[in-house]
């Protein structure tokens, strides 16, 4: 007898525990989207204007760098659209066959800029203004996981200044911790899109545009192996139609 | 770079931070554990639990808290920077920081334990004979202390080791410099380099059990071989 109650109490209990946690699974009607880092305020504006034209369907977003959210994927990531900040990420899901075939569209475009804290006295104009001593420290993505970092890199070798910026290369997990990192002044300069500078306006100021070698264009699309395939679809329906492009406008993005 | 080269700098740089980290705890440790065992003051377990925190809390919330403290624009660290020029945010040092908040408790909770263990007849029989107070905790106090320090210590070593969020908030991802075991591992799983992830990762583990099984031999209770 006293062998049987603490058996029954920890089946009850594990009963209890899975069914509170089963509650919190995605239902068969959500939308599950894995998009870059830079897009996170435009995607939350996007989600509830989604849901409301689709009622029942909730949109759960997972905001990483690009290159996380496809290691993430490849490894079976319940995810059923995926929103990257570069062709070439893209390009490797692709080649993984993770990506539904003919689901993949541009969807926006953004331009780099190199940012300076906004109380910065130092005079920033142009990428060469980089190597100057007063330049300590440089913020931008880890250019072997985040797109924004490998922009940065391409550009800053095309102007053959990569070897000066890199001993002072602070390499952030996504493009908005290089923007949290020169907005609290750690840095004196760093690279980021011109969407995430205009989302922190009041504490970096923009000092350039920096040209990238390709433009810098966001291509979405539907995962193959995702849950809600038909929600994905829809989403991404949405993303391109007059009403998604119009929010992406207001966040700062170009149209495709 | 194959994937056993490009493993070595941050173990190398995983060790000296865990190193360092351990050596201020072990100071801090046997200082406040002391405090919170003999000490009779207001607020001594409000210390104690302040103290302890770091072990509960997330290491995001401590990485934020550290940021807001010794950041360039934090009030400590606007002081160091204008006084010394030193800033602290994107260095070893700051990693050091980072590990030494976050497994400081291991060593104090060990500490105060050990000490409140020494029995005070044994301390008292050293004051009888002569002993000044330094010499009766250097010699008494501490021996009869010492293992289950240094229990505290091994574990807050391989917590160090271990250590990830707050240091990665604090002193950045930079190779060679601030990129430790664990954020390297994070940084190559997120670059999708299994490859490299897998190594590192046996490394971190290996090391890990090693002090483990180190620190299960020193814990109090068992007989030293």
């Amino acid at each position: 007898m006293r062998s049987i109650r603490p058996i029954l109490i920890a089946r009850r209990a594990a009963a209890l525990t899975l069914a509170l946690m089963a509650t919190g699974l995605a239902h068969a009607a959500d939308v599950t989207v894995s998009a870059a880092a830079s897009l996170t305020q435009a995607f939350k504006a996007l989600a509830p204007a989604f849901e409301a034209r689709h009622p029942g369907t909730k949109v759960l977003l997972n905001f990483a760098a690009s290159d996380a959210l496809l290691a993430q994927i490849a490894k079976g990531a319940p995810a059923d659209v995926f929103a990257s900040a570069d062709q070439e990420t893209m390009d490797r899901a692709q080649a993984q066959q993770l990506i539904a075939a003919g689901s993949r569209r541009n969807f926006a475009n953004n331009a780099l800029v190199l940012i300076a804290p906004a109380d910065s006295r130092l005079v920033l104009a142009a990428l060469s203004d980089l190597k100057q001593p007063g330049v300590r420290r440089i913020a931008l993505g880890q250019p072997s996981g985040v797109p924004a970092g490998r922009y940065a890199k391409g550009a800053l070798e095309a102007a053959r200044l990569w070897g000066d910026v890199e001993p002072k290369a602070v390499y952030a997990q996504n493009v908005r911790q290089a923007l949290d990192y020169v907005a609290r002044g750690e840095t004196e300069a760093g690279f980021v899109y011109a969407t995430d500078a205009a989302v922190q306006k009041d504490k970096v100021k923009v000092v350039a545009t920096v040209p990238t070698e390709t433009p810098i264009r966001y291509p979405l699309a539907v995962v193959a192996a995702g849950p809600n395939a038909a929600a994905g679809r829809a989403f991404a329906d949405f993303v391109l139609s007059p009403a998604g492009q119009a929010v992406l406008a207001r966040h700062g993005f170009q149209a495709p | 770079m194959n994937a056993a080269e490009s493993a070595w700098v941050p173990l190398a740089l995983s060790l000296k931070v865990a190193g360092w980290a351990t050596l201020v705890d072990l100071v801090l440790g046997i200082g406040l554990g002391l405090l919170l065992a003999r000490g009779r003051f207001p607020g001594r377990e409000l210390l104690d639990a302040v103290l302890t925190l770091p072990m509960v809390l997330p290491p995001t919330v401590l990485g934020y808290y550290l940021l807001v403290l010794v950041g360039k624009r934090g009030w400590l660290g606007a002081w160091l920077h204008e006084q010394f020029g030193i800033q602290l945010i994107f260095t070893w040092q700051g990693a050091v920081i980072a590990a030494s908040v976050v497994a400081l408790p291991l060593v104090l909770k060990s500490a105060r334990a050990a000490f409140e263990a020494v029995e005070p007849q044994l301390e008292d029989a050293g004051r009888v004979l002569g002993l000044s107070e330094a010499a009766v905790f250097l010699r008494v106090t501490l021996p009869l202390a010492w293992r289950g320090i240094l229990a505290g210590t091994l574990l807050a070593f391989a917590r160090s080791l271990g250590e990830f969020g707050a240091t990665l908030m604090v002193a950045g991802s930079i190779p060679g410099r601030t990129q430790t075991l664990s954020v390297a591992v994070y940084e190559a799983v997120q670059a999708g380099q299994d490859g490299v992830a897998n190594v590192l990762v046996a490394i971190t583990s290996f090391t890990c059990i090693a002090v483990l099984l180190l620190a299960g031999r020193l814990l109090p209770g068992r007989t030293l071989r």
